[in-house]
């Protein structure tokens, strides 16, 4: 969705305006895609009026709709919600958690596999690229539930591999669900090991895309492997590093709730460097049913997201006019 | 769309422009280590399913276990009343999710491809602000359970995962580029109205996309899990899907470790052992690992078409 699309969308539908007729093509069409627009207006656009549980005290009217008791019933209490979030002591600490990690996450999410998708292009044997290419995208396809259980095998205090290890070693065994200091690694660890195949395949189709007479060329000149890297691939590469570095920086305060609830066991003990902010929207709407609280974390989490999706977009862009994401 | 043909250059200059072969094989031992890695946890995951109680409680999980047993995938034959349902349900849910978001995601995308519609403006509008701005969970959350009632019910598994920006933009950037006008101009031109136009000149020869937005939508229905844990609650067993029963089984082990005066031998005797946890969790993978190399082309194709233009 490039600028220019949508000025030249705009163009044409002033010239339609002119015309002041709606055809049996367009009311087809509108008849043809009035199910998914139903779909976008119940499932996307009717849940924005949620947002004001943010500023209003929620409570249900007994033997009364639900649209009753929040429209009428509860008593709007303006930004009380936000503040109560503010003085609580937690929130710093979720506020760091999910922005360390996101960084984190960002910086190796970025440079890994850019990195291993350049390195499995060079590889002489196409075979062994084609299998490792597919060996790596496997974590994609499954999910955290899975994952937690892969986790728990080698982790479990009793059973788990590492721990018969450190036994078999005259080690000590560690209560790993209990021991919150090597989480922040092994969350970045489990993480890196879940995307890294996806972002890598998403590269590779770009290098493998990239016309062989540039390098060609290259090795006229005398230009070496990594001269021809830093000249050829880097560049090219560049717009979908920037898309892909646009669309994270977006999700910058949202975490994915899988690896901080289920991989973590929703372990009380590790609390303080697993809880993000979608944690902890999901803790107070389902286990304490708070939803003031819930909803104004919410709200704070998509206004940031959204100025943050806004703004890095725009710095991309003035670097690289070509590659923005809108 | 990969191109593997293009990976290693086939000009002799290309030749010429290979890494050198000690480089090589520090990059293919990497790789090799990368691979092994990814793949290691899935077949441990599978030995500890097909290894004996008994081995498992003397050595812990084990790569190489003193004994197999395929007792834990024979309770799960046997358990068809639970398991077997919720099968079914993953399967159920995968299908029908699946057609109906191809439904969605298709129709729209045809509209949008259409250069002279009239309200192209205002849908892609409406497809660019939910991907800005949410109305969070709990505004979701509380919709639609209280407005639209889909506590404990399938439709809260497949109705809200159906449709997404980015399928729809997909499938519009396919038909743009890929299905030429004069076929739809010759539909015109016999007589055929926008819907006959659709689902039988374009549909037919736009297998690839749906094919990739058919396989997108399948991997996510059936590893879907937060639905479930959203809307599902415990007096509905009948309606779990397997992802869902793994989560379940968790809860309730963690639930009778914490209250003691739960902790006795007849309940632990209702709760599924080590091996057939592991032996669910194969069930959930196995289909995915096996099918999943056969279609990655399309699933890149689908990433790259996206990732380019939003």
């Amino acid at each position: 969705m490039k600028k220019k699309e949508l000025k030249a969308n705009a163009g044409e539908i002033t010239i339609k305006k002119k015309r002041k007729r709606f055809t049996v093509d367009d009311l087809d069409l509108t008849l043809l895609s009035l199910p998914t627009v139903a779909w976008f207006v119940a499932f996307c656009y009717v849940p924005l009026f949620g947002i004001i549980f943010a500023f209003k005290n929620y409570k249900v009217k007994a033997g009364k709709g639900f649209i009753y008791s929040l429209f009428v019933h509860s008593k709007w209490v303006g930004f009380k919600n936000f503040d109560f979030l503010f003085r609580s002591p937690d929130v710093a600490n979720i506020f760091r958690n999910t922005l360390a990690y996101n960084i984190v996450f960002l910086l190796i999410g970025v440079t890994v596999p850019v990195a291993l998708a350049i390195m499995i292009t060079q590889l002489h044997s196409r075979k062994l690229a084609k299998v490792c290419q597919t060996a790596v995208f496997l974590p994609h396809f499954l999910s955290w539930i899975v994952v937690s259980y892969f986790v728990f095998a080698f982790l479990s205090t009793d059973k788990g591999l590492i721990n018969s290890l450190i036994r078999t070693l005259g080690g000590e065994q560690v209560l790993w669900y209990q021991d919150k200091q090597p989480w922040p690694f092994l969350l970045t660890f489990i993480n890196t090991w879940k995307t890294f195949g996806y972002s890598m395949v998403v590269y590779m189709a770009t290098i493998t895309g990239i016309d062989q007479s540039l390098y060609e060329s290259a090795v006229i000149d005398g230009a070496t492997k990594w001269q021809q890297t830093k000249g050829i691939t880097l560049p090219l590469l560049r717009p979908i590093i920037s898309i892909m570095f646009i669309m994270n920086v977006g999700h910058i305060f949202s975490t994915d709730f899988g690896l901080f609830f289920q991989v973590t066991r929703d372990s009380n003990s590790l609390i303080d460097v697993t809880q993000t902010l979608d944690v902890y929207v999901y803790k107070a709407l389902m286990q304490n049913n708070n939803y003031n609280y819930s909803s104004a974390v919410s709200l704070l989490q998509s206004v940031f997201g959204c100025i943050l999706l806004l703004v890095a977009n725009k710095v991309v862009k003035r670097i690289d006019p070509e590659s923005g994401l809108f | 769309m990969s191109k593997p043909s293009k990976m290693v250059p086939t000009s002799g200059l290309g030749r010429f422009n290979q890494i050198k072969p000690l480089t090589n094989v520090l990059f293919s031992l990497l790789f090799i280590l990368l691979a092994l890695l990814t793949v290691l946890p899935v077949i441990f995951v599978f030995i500890i399913s097909i290894s004996s109680e008994a081995s498992i409680a003397a050595n812990g999980y084990s790569f190489f276990p003193s004994e197999l047993s395929m007792g834990a995938y024979e309770y799960l034959w046997n358990s068809k009343d639970y398991i077997g349902r919720s099968f079914l349900n993953s399967i159920g849910i995968t299908i029908v999710g699946t057609i109906l978001g191809l439904i969605l995601t298709s129709t729209l995308g045809y509209a949008l491809s259409r250069p002279n519609y009239r309200l192209k403006g205002l849908y892609t509008t409406m497809l660019i602000i939910p991907m800005l701005f949410s109305g969070g969970l709990v505004a979701t959350y509380m919709i639609n359970t209280q407005v639209y009632h889909l506590k404990n019910t399938y439709l809260s598994m497949i109705l809200p995962g159906a449709c997404s920006t980015f399928y729809v933009v997909v499938m519009r950037t396919f038909f743009q580029t890929t299905i030429p006008d004069s076929i739809i101009e010759s539909g015109k031109i016999d007589g055929a109205r926008q819907f006959r136009i659709f689902t039988q000149l374009v549909l037919p020869i736009s297998l690839p996309v749906i094919a990739t937005i058919g396989l997108f939508l399948t991997f996510n229905y059936w590893n879907a899990w937060y639905s479930a844990m959203l809307y599902l609650d415990s007096n509905h067993r009948e309606l779990y899907p397997l992802q869902y029963v793994l989560i379940s089984i968790e809860k309730n082990i963690s639930f009778m470790a914490r209250n003691e005066e739960f902790f006795r031998e007849d309940s632990m005797q209702n709760l599924p052992s080590e091996t057939m946890r592991m032996a669910i969790v194969m069930v959930v993978v196995i289909p995915i690992a096996c099918s999943y190399p056969f279609f990655q082309r399309y699933f890149v194709g689908g990433l790259t078409i996206g990732a380019v233009k939003g």
